[in-house]
């Protein structure tokens, strides 16, 4: 890298601060998602015998292969941002690309297996689910409010990539100048983390 | 505080006057350069507030006897839910953060401008976004909500009124706010000047920096629970709703986790501002430096831990209950520890006497008379009685109209010169102070008065018996409201014409005075290298 080049970055970008208002700006995501989990846990306590019948009727197979197809995608994440890195932008486009087919088909998974959800009447204001005992109603509602909004993430996380890629491919991203891509890959990485407590809590519940 | 600056303001083309590649109205909206961005949120928080006011004196008025049928009970409902979304998410929220912390900060740090100036931008348009929606809602749907501020459940999930819209409004605001507490918090971690050490920083910053932290830990909680009102009554998923196995009182703590702290992003700040105000009036270092720092801490810290303090009446345990009436107490200790040091910092000063000061021991004195009444409630016993009486209006507007809002009027006093080059008439500052004061003494000690005879808040009539009460509340607001206008035409005037006001009127040592009034578009022409802690005089100097 070029004597200038450095100098000209470190006047405009403070890597340490940009990485601090990343985790400061992770902090209010964990927060977002706490409020949930608060009542997730009231709820819990209060219908433990019904949260226990409720998530049963989750489908863990597609819920287990999803937590292997998101903790890939953090995986091929990293490996782009150090493939940058070391100045291989060829393969950090190709991990990219990757992660973000990775989240696609994790998207498409939970539509599967919301549409099966929608079929057997299990979401909030259906006939069948009405005359099912509250905590059920009450896991459903949870169930469909947590994974939606964490669903929301994993597609605004996929637009920032897809931004990324295009920065990559154009050279505004390179060895020198990585911290845009390793901000995205701390936000990847969070919304994997909560995808892991979500899996318990809601397949695992039977 | 540290060596003299090679400032030639002649010079240099003022924040005001450099336009930058765009010209007009666009350079102001478009502009990333906090002292621009702050003076966009001064206008439209002030915009507002006078909203918000003129509310607030119709809704005296309808407490009068010959206007009781000014506005029918309904319209009653959303004025005062209306009343209390606008001051509290468009004015006291965003009112000295926002306005004098991004104007302030980066140059009280040393700094030429924050962390991330586009952020700070965008801030700013996902408040005037918030703002807009939440307006929207009066004419839209249903028509203006008729909860009240705090959008209880399960009468917000029944109402017919356009709920999910303000509702919505308040969550975009939410956004606003979080954002700039992480640039505030990251811009005083990364970019004081050299040698300034955390304990050689101005009190302001340190009141910004513990608001940052209640606004980055608190906010995401109100932006969930607003998702599940929405939700709530978009598609029903029951979380809140007992029909559906879910609990309203869970509704309330996640309400409280977040409203109470955001009584602290409102006040801290305010004392912050005031901790300023005293050191320069008083000529002498202020008192206890290190305790005011810390108290800010200790504020943001165990006010996070007392939020069911306004559930007392919702049927919690009675061993939660003694559990935050306890916390309650407990963080009254460090407001108090501010109160003492304010006032030993005026002991034995050399008192030069100027509006800003009047406002900010009126601050003081009328914080104090909230505080106090705030630690009554915080016991259970007065709070059974005096709860959802207008002994909690009284006490609400004493902390947060006399303690933020006097809080803003004296920064606003202080900073007045600094911001525009040009100072306004002291003489009608002073003028204006003595309605403002004997109004807010009128309109706010009658409520307190009215509730603790037991004047229940938020109805829209009442009993004979309160009639003198109410009477003296509602010539109090009149007086109030001319104070108000006195104050703020002063300031217009001295806007367009006010003499120069020179780069320290006021004789300050910290380093918002070193530079230029207005200051330049980069601050500072050299970056200082700060030698002393703040708030060091040299009267040897003439300083």
């Amino acid at each position: 890298m070029s004597e200038a080049g450095t100098i000209h970055a470190e006047e405009h970008h403070d890597y340490f601060g940009a990485k601090l208002g990343m985790w400061l700006f992770l902090l209010t995501e964990v927060l977002l998602f706490s409020g949930l989990f608060i009542a997730y846990s009231y709820m819990r306590a209060r219908y433990p015998v019904d949260f226990h019948h409720a998530g049963g009727e989750l489908n863990a197979v597609i819920g287990v292969a999803n937590t292997f197809i998101l903790l890939t995608s953090s995986l091929t994440m990293a490996l782009a941002i150090v493939a940058i890195q070391r100045g291989e932008r060829g393969r950090s486009l190709l991990c990219l690309g990757i992660t973000m087919f990775l989240g696609l088909v994790f998207l498409v998974d939970k539509a599967i297996e919301w549409t099966a959800e929608f079929r057997h009447g299990n979401y909030p204001g259906a006939h069948h689910l009405a005359g099912q005992p509250p905590g059920e109603q009450v896991f459903f509602g949870l169930y469909f409010t947590m994974t939606g909004l964490h669903g929301v993430h994993v597609i605004g996380g996929l637009l920032v990539l897809a931004i990324m890629t295009v920065l990559v491919a154009r050279g505004q991203i390179d060895r020198d100048r990585f911290i845009l891509l390793e901000n995205t890959g701390l936000y990847w990485h969070l919304v994997d983390v909560i995808w892991i407590f979500l899996l318990p809590l809601f397949y695992l519940a039977a | 505080m540290s060596a003299p600056l090679s400032i030639h303001p002649e010079h240099v083309a003022s924040y005001l006057d450099d336009e930058g590649p765009r010209k007009g109205i666009l350079g102001w909206i478009t502009s990333t350069d906090h002292k621009r961005i702050g003076l966009l949120y001064l206008y439209s928080t002030v915009t507002f507030f006078a909203v918000g006011a003129l509310i607030g004196v119709v809704m005296r008025l309808v407490q009068l006897a010959p206007f009781h049928h000014l506005v029918s009970a309904q319209t009653y409902n959303a004025l005062f839910t209306f009343h209390g979304v606008l001051m509290i998410f468009l004015f006291v929220i965003p009112g000295l953060p926002p306005v004098f912390g991004n104007f302030m900060l980066p140059l009280m740090i040393g700094a030429r401008d924050v962390a991330f100036p586009r952020l700070n931008l965008y801030s700013w348009y996902f408040f005037m976004a918030g703002a807009i929606i939440a307006l929207l809602s009066l004419v839209t749907g249903g028509g203006p909500a008729d909860t009240g501020w705090t959008f209880y459940v399960p009468f917000s999930l029944k109402t017919g009124t356009n709920v999910t819209m303000a509702v919505f409004g308040a969550f975009i605001l939410g956004f606003s706010s979080m954002l700039t507490g992480i640039n505030f918090i990251t811009t005083i971690h990364r970019m004081r000047a050299p040698g300034m050490t955390w304990l050689r920083m101005p009190l302001f910053p340190w009141a910004l920096y513990a608001t940052g932290w209640i606004q980055v830990l608190a906010t995401p909680i109100l932006a969930i629970t607003l998702v599940l009102v929405m939700l709530e009554r978009i598609v029903g998923i029951g979380i809140f709703d007992p029909a559906k196995g879910g609990d309203p009182l869970l509704y309330q703590h996640l309400f409280w986790i977040y409203s109470h702290p955001a009584v602290y992003i409102m006040i801290i700040p305010a004392m912050g501002a005031i901790t300023e105000i005293l050191p320069t009036f008083a000529r002498r270092t202020i008192f206890g430096y290190k305790a005011i720092a810390f108290s800010s801490m200790a504020i943001a810290a165990v006010g996070s831990l007392v939020w069911a303090h306004h559930m007392f009446t919702s049927g919690m345990s009675p061993f939660a209950n003694m559990l935050f009436s306890l916390l309650t107490m407990v963080v009254a200790v460090p407001s108090a520890i501010k109160v003492f040091n304010w006032t030993a910092t005026l002991y034995k000063g050399s008192i030069n006497f100027q509006p800003p000061l009047l406002y900010a021991l009126t601050f003081i004195f009328l914080f104090s008379i909230g505080g106090l009444t705030g630690v009554m409630q915080g016991a259970l016993a007065v709070n059974v009685h005096v709860h959802d009486t207008y002994f909690i209006v009284g006490h609400f507007h004493y902390v947060m109209f006399g303690g933020t809002g006097f809080g803003f009027f004296a920064a606003l006093l202080y900073w007045f010169p600094k911001m525009f080059g040009r100072m306004y008439s002291k003489r009608a500052a002073y003028i204006a102070w003595f309605p403002m004061f004997i109004g807010f003494n009128m309109l706010y000690f009658s409520m307190l008065v009215l509730g603790l005879q037991g004047m229940p808040r938020r109805y829209y009539n009442h009993l004979p018996m309160f009639d003198t009460g109410h009477l003296v509340a509602t010539v109090g607001s009149w007086i109030l409201v001319l104070g108000l206008i006195i104050f703020f035409a002063n300031l217009v005037v001295a806007w367009i014409r006010g003499a120069k006001a020179g780069p320290n009127p006021w004789g300050g040592v910290t380093l918002e005075w070193t530079t230029a009034s207005p200051p330049p578009v980069e601050n500072f022409a050299v970056i200082p290298t700060i030698t002393e802690a703040a708030y060091t005089f040299h009267p040897e100097n003439g300083a």
